[in-house]
């Protein structure tokens, strides 16, 4: 492809924006904030994805979906490109991501516990639910944490008090 | 495990020819351990006592064979002999691994595997700690600012389940105070510095373990005295030698369920 003909990056965005998560489907990479960077080196389109947990097994299948989604649109000279640094945070989750989540029956992240630190993450530990969660399906915050692993890397294991039941969380890192 | 590049951040200790061998040898000691209790860890799933301590031990597990992906896959560069993390996990022998014997003892009763995993993990979370904020190494510090977050749940979790087993039932104390008194000796070998890990704090890539020490002892003797239970003497005897590949027989038999696929079929892939 010939740089004349090279999709610009904003048009490239907008196509990952329809690669879903495998695992939570109602959210895209790029809501999930995994997404790092687009950028040309010579004729090569190169994508950099950052994991959301190091052990995550979605993360080759979602490697593969991009590839997929970019073939699809001819794209031909593509390089993808692991990337740690920094670390994916729960707080690249955009908003929109967050409403989807929820109405998915997962709740959303709670703002602003993710990269606070280890003191005042071990502070806000020892009031154990001292972090309000709200029940995706009532909207009750009479909720507690059952446990702080759940069906995949990224969730944990709560349950409502109200409506009484057990809801994923995904939770803060 | 892992098929894509890892984009290069800039970090001329992956190409010093100086510090290569023990830099390498340091790599392995972090994959490994985190290979070797991973896979203990593993051994859980679909055995755990209850639902969700199953899924938290599986978790975990995962967690810690990511870890390996990413320590192992540097000591591959590092070494820049064309191996990779698969070659370093499945085609290495016993005498090559560098864990520590804590890791490779055999998974017990829950007690064990708990305590096991509070102590390493105490140990583990002040050593990324330290790695992500203040390593030479760009490479080693990102990795372990990933892994940290990560370890940050392990540790709450374990610092959780021995409070509660301990200051539990009169069954429970007793059996998580033997478990203490049986991995206790095997701690030692955590702080315990050869060549290569002061070769390491000379090229200020990782910390000085009697730094480490003090600050982990200090911080283990809080939750064990939460717990209820009677913290052994720590100058006390220490097991040492699996840093420098010197094994107790139980990791051979890992390393035959762990390799045997890649040994016998080489190559194989999903």
């Amino acid at each position: 492809m010939s740089s004349a003909l090279q999709p610009e990056a904003e048009e490239i965005w907008t196509w990952l924006a329809e690669v879903p998560d495998p695992e939570i489907p109602v959210v895209s990479v790029t809501e999930l904030g995994i997404v790092r960077e687009v950028r040309y080196e010579g004729d090569t389109l190169v994508v950099a994805v950052t994991p959301t947990y190091s052990g995550c097994p979605a993360t080759a299948v979602i490697d593969l979906m991009i590839e997929e989604k970019l073939r699809e649109k001819g794209v031909e000279d593509l390089r993808l490109e692991r990337r740690l640094s920094p670390p994916w945070t729960t707080d690249w989750v955009t908003a929109n991501a967050r409403e989807k989540l929820r109405a998915f029956g997962i709740a959303p992240p709670v703002d602003g516990t993710a990269s606070d630190g280890m003191s005042a993450k071990a502070a806000r530990l020892s009031g154990q639910n001292a972090l309000t969660v709200a029940c995706p399906r009532c909207g009750s915050a009479n909720t507690e944490r059952i446990s702080q692993f759940g069906s995949t890397p990224c969730k944990a294991a709560w349950r409502c008090r109200d409506c009484l039941e057990p809801f994923d969380y995904f939770k803060c890192i | 495990m892992s098929e894509m590049p890892t984009n290069a951040t800039a970090d001329a200790a992956v190409t010093d020819q100086a510090l290569q061998p023990a830099f390498f040898d340091w790599l392995c000691r972090m994959g490994d351990n985190a290979l070797v209790l991973g896979h203990r860890t593993s051994e859980w799933c679909g055995h755990g006592p209850v639902l969700e301590e199953d899924i938290a031990l599986a978790n975990t597990a995962l967690d810690l064979i990511g870890h390996t992906q990413m320590w192992l896959g540097l000591a591959g560069e590092v070494e820049g002999k064309g191996r990779d993390a698969d070659a370093l996990a499945y085609l290495r022998d016993a005498m090559k691994f560098r864990n520590f014997l804590l890791v490779e003892l055999p998974r017990g009763d829950m007690a064990v595997t708990m305590m096991r995993e509070f102590l390493f993990d105490a140990y583990h979370h002040l050593l990324l700690a330290w790695l992500s904020e203040n390593s030479s190494s760009p490479r080693v510090s990102e990795i372990a600012a990933k892994a940290l977050k990560e370890v940050s749940y392990h540790l709450d979790r374990a610092s959780d389940i021995v409070v509660r087993l301990g200051d539990g039932t009169a069954e429970s104390h007793r059996r998580m105070q033997d478990a203490l008194d049986l991995l206790w000796p095997y701690t030692g070998e955590m702080f315990t510095s050869d060549e290569v890990d002061r070769a390491m704090v000379t090229a200020g890539i990782a910390p000085d373990l009697e730094m480490l020490r003090s600050k982990w002892e200090a911080s283990v003797r809080d939750i064990l005295e939460e717990a209820t239970l009677k913290a052994p003497d720590p100058g006390g005897y220490a097991h040492l030698g699996g840093k420098q590949g010197r094994h107790t027989e139980h990791l051979g038999y890992i390393l035959a369920e762990m390799q045997f696929l890649q040994r016998a079929y080489p190559g194989a892939s999903w």
